[in-house]
């Protein structure tokens, strides 16, 4: 449409040059002030990988909506590997005790503990408590997920959210009642 | 990240002693040489891809043209890269709009910033109600249909409108989706058979087994499912993502095709299916209201229990 434009006006401009007759030209076809070149596929293919390696990647982490099913996620990640990665450092630590000489048998570590204030107990008992109550209870919604269960938005949103309170309610018990 | 694929490899080499059955291969796309750098000496001089945009506290504001009294002006922020300055890091610009004048529609918004106020302006657009997929950016935060999503009259609320999450930036608004096509042409997206229709004319279908493809067939392929993905964002090059798994699921969930076997093998390894965490990010941000989610469990489910 537009290459038939200009070519009509080319001929109308062809028939009576004239410096008055360009300026209603404007009006009809679309100016492009940008230079443009013609290259050929292999040229294009020169520019398009050089333009490749200079492009950024777009925000995404940081940008992205906090929302109950990502976070919740990711603090499963973070809790799992906070759960295991401290039970093999006790493990091991529970293997080498003897060649090290360290005392961490159950009466030991009762002893230990016991002489701890009041704060410190608590506070420890809570940081316990917390990876752990989530990670289990947000372990069954991953063994519903896994049977195909649960999937619509709405479920998804409310069995996050009594994870979460399930979580609180749990910890305070464990860490001042049990 | 590549020390431990790595070893990951070296733990799945097929050796004699090891039965085939517990083996699991990592790579999805055949061609892992995609991957590897153009050329490591211009990867060195060129920037950080991750380099973080200049915030609009930064930039400049291109105001509303010709404002008048009882003008409902919000401001947006919308990412900006020209690839003509290769160098130059993104920026947030801004730009504030009169409300009274401007669509209801955030794809209104662009439109007209693009039309009135700065022609420059990149994105993708064409159908404008929600079937082509070709406006599917990030907006407020979330991934959605430009032309779908309402700017939310509260004017103080100023809304910030991003590409696709963690993908190669063309220009601006426009991201590079290569690799998403790429994938989706490899889980072979067409009905497969060897047997001709019984009758000679049609392939026929139950209502029943019609009716499973329903939440499938509707996918527009926007990859705004796929771009909100954590396990996409960091393994783009192996994992599938859920836009191309529910395709995927389409065909295999399809009674007419007879290849649901060769398509299940396809995907049974380490990286093309199972790095789905269950995040359901995906079903969440969909903006057709389809779930992901439920067909990537649907094919786990379909190779755990064959």
């Amino acid at each position: 449409m537009a290459s038939q434009r200009v070519f009509q006006l080319g001929l109308q401009r062809a028939a009576a040059p004239s410096f008055a007759k360009l300026q209603p030209a404007g009006r009809m076809v679309q100016r492009r002030l940008a230079a443009t070149q013609s290259v050929n596929s292999a040229e294009g293919h020169e520019i398009l990988a050089k333009q490749r390696l200079q492009r950024p990647v777009s925000p995404h982490l940081t940008i992205y909506k906090p929302q109950i099913t990502w976070t919740a996620s990711s603090f499963n990640r973070i809790t799992g590997v906070a759960l295991s990665g401290s039970l093999y450092l006790f493990g091991f630590a529970y293997l080498a005790a003897p060649t090290l000489g360290w005392h961490l048998e159950t009466p030991s570590l009762v002893a230990a503990v016991a002489s701890w204030p009041v704060a410190v107990k608590i506070a420890a008992k809570a940081t316990v408590a917390l990876p752990f109550f989530f990670h289990s209870l947000n372990g069954f919604r991953h063994l519903a997920w896994d049977l195909g269960i649960g999937f619509t938005n709405k479920v998804v949103i409310q069995t996050g959210w009594t994870v979460v309170g399930l979580t609180v309610a749990t910890t305070l018990y464990y860490t001042l009642l049990g | 990240m590549a020390a431990t694929r790595t070893l990951a490899r070296l733990a799945t080499r097929r050796t004699a002693v090891r039965p085939a059955l517990f083996t699991r291969g990592l790579a999805s796309v055949a061609d892992t040489h995609a991957r590897d750098p153009i050329s490591k000496i211009a990867e060195k001089t060129v920037p950080d891809a991750a380099r973080k945009p200049i915030p609009e506290s930064k930039t400049s504001t291109v105001k509303e043209p010709e404002p008048s009294k009882d003008a409902k002006i919000k401001t947006f922020h919308i990412y900006r890269w020209n690839p003509d300055e290769p160098s130059s890091k993104p920026k947030m610009q801004s730009y504030t709009l009169d409300l009274n004048k401007t669509g209801p529609m955030m794809l209104d918004a662009l439109i007209r910033i693009k039309n009135e106020v700065d022609p420059t302006l990149t994105f993708r657009r064409s159908c404008r109600e929600g079937i082509c997929g070709s406006c599917a950016m990030n907006i407020d935060g979330v991934n959605t249909l430009a032309c779908l999503c309402r700017i939310p009259t509260e004017t103080a609320k100023e809304s910030r409108i991003y590409p696709l999450p963690h993908m190669y930036v063309v220009k601006d608004l426009v991201p590079d989706m290569t690799l998403f096509y790429k994938q989706y042409r490899s889980v072979k997206p067409y009905l497969q058979r060897d047997t001709p229709a019984p009758d000679g004319r049609e392939f026929r279908q139950s209502k029943e087994e019609r009716k499973k493809l329903d939440g499938l067939y509707e996918c527009i392929l926007c990859a705004c499912c796929s771009t909100s993905c954590p396990s996409y964002w960091w393994n783009q090059e192996e994992y599938l993502g859920p836009a191309v798994l529910l395709q995927s699921y389409r065909w295999i969930a399809d009674s007419r095709d007879e290849k649901k076997p060769e398509r299940l093998d396809a995907l049974n390894n380490s990286m093309s299916v199972y790095r789905c965490h269950t995040i359901l990010n995906c079903s969440r941000t969909c903006p057709k209201g389809l779930n992901p989610a439920l067909a990537i469990a649907e094919i786990k489910k379909s190779m755990a229990f064959t």
